[in-house]
């Protein structure tokens, strides 16, 4: 399964490409966008910052607890960093299977354990020129249950 | 002369993504702690170093040779520890 982190622009038609067979009935492309406003505020653009190598396995985890769980494994995702513009995709994500069901769930587990673990993290850039990292969630497995501090 | 001493202490190398760089001013840094030093006990370290490592929270969540990792994790030399801020990838 294809899964990459870097800085290229994605190519969200040929990311869909790697996935689907003779088998497969259903195959859906989800791409996550730069869009223009963050709580009310309006946004120039977005840097986003990574634990490269640890992302990279991190990734190819997910890809393969979502083909595990889910009876896929054709599937493929993409996350991209670096200054990103409004409108440029930070995420993709293909998947295909021979019924809907699995495709749909493969897409929304990768998407969301990609929020939840994924050691990536997002400065917005605003439109009077100042920014600020987007507050995140603390990771599965790093804390004891007494921790209340992140 | 003294015989130098030998494992007393390990080295680990610290690592600082995103805000907590911005705040330390740092990417990476080695820190020297005793054997048998834990996660809990390198936040300490470091907190206790004051201004401005002691901008950083009581505990972080941290990644040990890039596994998510517990407070109370032991640490070996040559350890690379990630200092992680609350993710927000996607």
């Amino acid at each position: 399964m294809h899964c990459h982190v870097g800085p290229e622009e994605i190519d969200s038609a040929a990311l869909l490409s790697r996935v689907g067979s003779d088998e497969d009935g259903a195959a859906i492309l989800f791409t996550g966008v730069v869009r223009n406003h963050a709580d009310g505020r309006p946004v120039s653009g977005m840097r986003y910052d990574s634990y490269v190598e640890m992302s990279q396995r991190e990734l190819r985890s997910i890809a393969a607890e979502a083909a595990e769980r889910l009876g896929t494994d054709r599937l493929a995702v993409e996350h991209r960093i670096g200054e990103l513009q409004i409108g440029d995709i930070s995420v993709a994500i293909a998947v295909s299977s021979p019924h809907r069901a699995e495709s749909f769930d493969a897409t929304r587990y990768v998407i969301e354990e990609i929020k939840k673990r994924l050691p990536v993290w997002k400065k917005e850039h605003y439109e009077d020129g100042t920014n600020a990292w987007v507050s995140g969630t603390r990771p599965p497995g790093t804390s004891t249950p007494s921790t209340t501090s992140s | 002369m003294a015989t130098p001493q030998r494992n007393v202490s390990i080295s680990v190398n610290t690592i600082f993504f995103a805000l907590y760089r911005d705040l330390v001013g740092t990417s990476t840094l080695e820190v020297e702690l005793h054997q048998g030093a834990t996660v809990a006990d390198l936040v300490e370290e470091l907190r206790g170093r004051g201004a401005p490592f002691d901008s950083l929270p009581t505990e972080p969540a941290t990644a040990v040779n890039q596994t998510y990792a517990m407070p109370d994790q032991r640490l070996g030399s040559g350890d690379e520890v990630a200092f992680i801020p609350p993710v927000a990838g996607g």
